[in-house]
């Protein structure tokens, strides 16, 4: 879909977080001079549509205790991808799974996976799980876990021209 | 530190924000808290870094955007003059340093996907290392919520 100015302005005005107030909508429409029910109509119209893919808090999964995080990667056969997607979903501790184009060779690997936890050996073991139940066994993988992190958060929009300029975040 | 209204709190709010005139106070009763309890609380979690935002996260593919993944092997010793140009992007969403040859995992996202290309290109002639661009053909599940 493409974006109204109006979904820009918003977008613009909440991306850096909703007011901390009792009436956060109504506090964002007086910055916009709308009313709160526009204000709400229009999230809900950009939730529906996708645009907004999630409303509600962003955790730092490293403040969260969670220190071990993995990108566990496989090298599939293309033709048993989805099947192995399949059962990976469905593993709980399982928080993303996407397939990705190979470049060979220095990355063969095309299914992508992330896990996190608490600890590294248990992030080792629930790899090793994974594998075994998604019947990757034989297939060449990686695991590999991240360090330092220079920057996360979620990506930023509305900073077309036409929208507000707003603050940059700080790289973390 | 976190207690366990704090930890039930993260739970419930990561399974979304109500669209109503006083969504604190929908959360507080949910949580049989008080509202301002909810706000004092909230705050202290983005204050502290436990939670980076409160309010939406965006798909920018949704609306005409583009993202990908792209990692570079940067030898140890420019790692940190690397970050810097790497992270100066607005574009460059987040970047995670791995333990692998590939040792630079970042995130860009824009919403003129020809920008993609160009933040790639103007990373790999600066820095004169090889970016390898891997964007997505198949998403298949993403949940980001984490139990707290």
């Amino acid at each position: 879909m493409e974006l109204t100015p109006d979904d820009a302005t918003l977008i613009a005005a909440i991306q850096d977080g909703l007011p901390l107030t009792p009436q956060p909508y109504a506090d964002v429409a007086r910055q916009l001079d709308w009313t709160e029910d526009e204000v709400v109509e229009r999230i809900r119209a950009l939730t529906d549509s996708g645009v907004i893919s999630r409303f509600g808090v962003i955790v730092r999964h490293h403040e969260l205790g969670y220190r071990a995080n993995a990108m566990v990667v496989w090298d599939v056969p293309d033709d048993a991808v989805a099947d192995a997607a399949a059962t990976l979903i469905r593993l709980p501790y399982v928080t993303l799974c996407y397939r990705r184009r190979r470049l060979p060779p220095t990355w063969p690997y095309n299914l992508f996976c992330m896990i996190h936890g608490r600890d590294r050996t248990l992030v080792e073991s629930l790899a090793a799980e994974a594998s075994h139940a998604a019947g990757l066994g034989d297939c060449p993988n990686a695991v590999l876990f991240s360090g330092r992190r220079f920057k996360q958060r979620g990506a930023r929009y509305g900073t077309r021209p036409s929208a507000p300029r707003h603050q940059k975040e700080a790289a973390l | 530190m976190m207690d366990d209204t704090d930890r039930q709190l993260i739970n419930a709010l990561q399974g979304g924000f109500p669209l109503c005139d006083r969504p604190f106070q929908d959360v507080a009763r949910r949580l049989d808290i008080d509202e301002n309890d909810v706000i004092t609380r909230v705050q202290r979690l983005v204050d502290d870094g436990v939670l980076s935002r409160f309010g939406p996260l965006y798909d920018v593919t949704a609306f005409g955007g583009a993202v990908t993944l792209a990692a570079i092997a940067v030898p140890e010793d420019r790692f940190e003059d690397v970050t810097d140009t790497v992270n100066a992007y607005p574009e460059v969403a987040h970047n995670y340093a791995r333990d692998h040859r590939l040792n630079m995992w970042f995130v860009v996202s824009a919403e003129d996907p020809t920008r993609i290309a160009e933040v790639l290109a103007d990373i790999a002639m600066k820095t004169g290392l090889k970016v390898l661009d891997m964007p997505k053909t198949e998403e298949y599940f993403l949940d980001l919520r984490l139990r707290a």
